[in-house]
């Protein structure tokens, strides 16, 4: 071991009287700055903490307890948490909130592309902006009333139904929601109805942003409709496209309003999505640890799917 | 343009087809809504005798008053509230850029992700605790809470695109960190704050989750929560619940057609920047 010297102790200067009172002036000003800049943050802060932040760390805490909201808590450990992993009707909410991603999520931006670049090629005028409106109403009204209406029109005297037996397929009528093989597609295409016309509108933006120029050479070489959706609008419209697929697949994910007023999770257990048997496990089972593994097991699984989708867009357009 | 004629007219087609069923189920809930209360109507069949009663009814059974009132005045209490903390922190974060923002912004946008399902449970006990469960404000404080990321993130993007030059100009004239942003900074950022208004009046008005959870009575509950409740009682009464969904729905709607481009343009940017 070393004992510095007194030499470079002593040697180390101290600021000159002058430079040193500016120095703290100047520190003066800049703290007091700082103070009230954190004084503007405060507010959001200090609500955003108490009302979201604390209630995350309470989701992780009830998670390693058995409680029934009522009684004082015991101390499990991860056993909620193999509980959800274990029970196939617990984990398959997981599995149920994947395949309403191909609903909420593959479908409405797909045939969103589509019908967007159809009507950038052949409905410019008038019939695009009503267009436009038209297929932007699903997406201000309540879920809660888009799922009482698609209730009653999937419903077995309701409007599908009759359509079906007005073209002659008598056969393939039936209850929808309380069909087990049919409720989950049948609640997906809710989904279908109320997004498309937001992923359709959101993707014709792009397409009006993209150079005319790169379409009309295109088209003075004769590209289709075809060659210049693959090579043109696709390629260019990784950031739109981006946008609708995180919005769209939290949606499916996070999907409570439309499954709880149509079919609430049944039959059986076919359409329940985590959302749902959270709910369900809190506030009519009183399983609140349980509840609050599956809540927190939800958090993390859409931060998992939504990450890459941001990298992925995001990359591709800087 | 060159674009065939078949072209043309197929596209066409396809768009007037995806308009009509946008717009049929709305049509199908009319007419069933004119039917005689408690019978079983079929699709899309014009009633014999039009019971334009059920309407009169339906908003007395829905005590439509009390629903109207009672989301208008959540709306009321939540979005500027809501503005005016997400624009003084964004402002912070943004313009003034003060030591911490980088990690002040991370801790927003983290949240931007986050179900609501996710935090619903602890919620509900932490409401009991503190007295508010049952009253409109266990809707009104979680909201402007939770609505915190997406506004913070957003008007953080127009402040940290505002040149230094104003706020500098505006220091030598001796300005304070408050005249900047009351008299400079606010007055520039109008716009992305009505956006942003227009959005989180939508989001609030049709706020079911929360209603659902943490208010028992649907006279102090959002539209959208009433509308659950309503359908719990008359589930088994077809015409009288589609009555009951129309008259929920005409505000949003009427308020859609005034502002349809404003509304169009703010849930888009708002999806973009998000």
């Amino acid at each position: 071991m070393t004992i510095p010297s007194k030499s470079t102790v002593t040697s180390k200067k101290r600021p000159a009287a002058p430079a040193l009172s500016r120095w703290i002036s100047l520190n003066r000003v800049v703290r007091r700055e700082t103070i009230i800049g954190w004084l503007f943050v405060l507010p959001a802060l200090l609500m955003y903490a108490a009302f979201v932040l604390l209630p995350l760390l309470l989701s992780i805490q009830y998670s390693f307890f058995r409680w029934d909201g009522i009684t004082p808590m015991t101390w499990v450990g991860l056993k909620n948490y193999a509980t959800v992993l274990d029970d196939p009707d617990l984990l398959g909410t997981i599995f149920n909130a994947f395949r309403l991603v191909v609903f909420f999520s593959f479908i409405p931006v797909t045939l969103g592309l589509v019908v967007a670049s159809i009507i950038h090629r052949v409905a410019t005028g008038r019939l695009g902006a009503v267009a436009r409106t038209v297929l932007f109403l699903p997406q201000v009204i309540p879920l809660v009333a888009a799922g009482i209406i698609w209730g009653w029109l999937l419903a077995l005297p309701g409007l599908i139904n009759q359509i079906l037996k007005s073209v002659g397929l008598d056969a393939l009528t039936r209850a929808w929601l309380g069909d087990f093989d049919w409720a989950l597609p049948a609640v997906g295409f809710i989904g279908v109805w109320v997004l498309l016309g937001f992923c359709t509108v959101l993707l014709l933006t792009g397409i009006t942003k993209v150079d005319p120029s790169l379409y009309e050479s295109a088209r003075i070489d004769g590209a289709g409709w075809f060659t210049e959706f693959v090579r043109i609008t696709i390629p260019l419209l990784r950031q739109e496209i981006g946008v609708c697929l995180t919005v769209t697949v939290i949606a499916a994910l996070a999907a409570f309003d439309i499954v709880y007023v149509t079919t609430a999770g049944g039959p059986g257990n076919s359409t329940a999505v985590p959302g749902i048997q959270i709910y369900i496990l809190a506030f009519t089972e009183q399983r609140i640890g349980l509840a609050s593994a599956l809540a927190v097991m939800l958090m993390v699984l859409v931060l998992v799917v939504i990450l890459p989708i941001q990298r992925l867009s995001r990359e591709t357009t800087s | 343009m060159k674009v065939g004629r078949v072209e043309l007219f197929a596209g066409q087609a396809l768009l007037l087809g995806l308009m009509a069923i946008t717009i049929l189920p709305f049509i199908s809930i009319f007419t069933t809504a004119l039917h005689p209360s408690g019978t079983v109507p079929n699709g899309l069949e014009w009633p014999a005798d039009p019971q334009w009663g059920n309407f009169i009814e339906a908003f007395n059974v829905a005590n439509m008053t009390a629903l109207l009132a009672s989301s208008t005045y959540i709306v009321i209490a939540v979005v500027p509230v809501a503005l005016v903390i997400s624009t003084m922190a964004a402002f912070a974060i943004g313009l003034l850029r003060i030591p911490g923002a980088r990690l002040l912004l991370f801790l927003f946008v983290f949240g931007l992700t986050l179900p609501f399902g996710g935090i619903i449970v602890p919620l509900y006990y932490l409401e009991r605790a503190m007295g508010i469960y049952n009253t409109r404000l266990a809707i009104v404080l979680p909201l402007i809470a939770l609505y915190m990321p997406f506004a913070v993130f957003w008007m953080r993007a127009h402040f940290v695109n505002m040149p230094t030059e104003i706020s500098e100009a505006a220091r030598v004239d001796g300005a304070t960190t408050w005249d900047l942003f009351l008299r400079i900074h606010l007055p520039l950022a109008r716009a992305p704050i009505a956006s942003l208004g227009i959005l989180m009046s939508v989001w609030t008005w049709n706020q079911f989750l929360l209603a659902l959870v943490l208010v028992e009575d649907p006279t102090q509950r959002t539209m959208a929560g009433a509308l659950g409740a309503f359908q719990g009682h008359y589930a088994t009464n077809v015409p009288l619940l589609c009555a009951g969904t129309i008259l929920i729905l005409v505000p949003t709607l009427v308020v859609f057609v005034l502002f349809q481009r404003q509304i169009i343009t703010a849930l888009l940017q708002g999806s973009v920047k998000g």
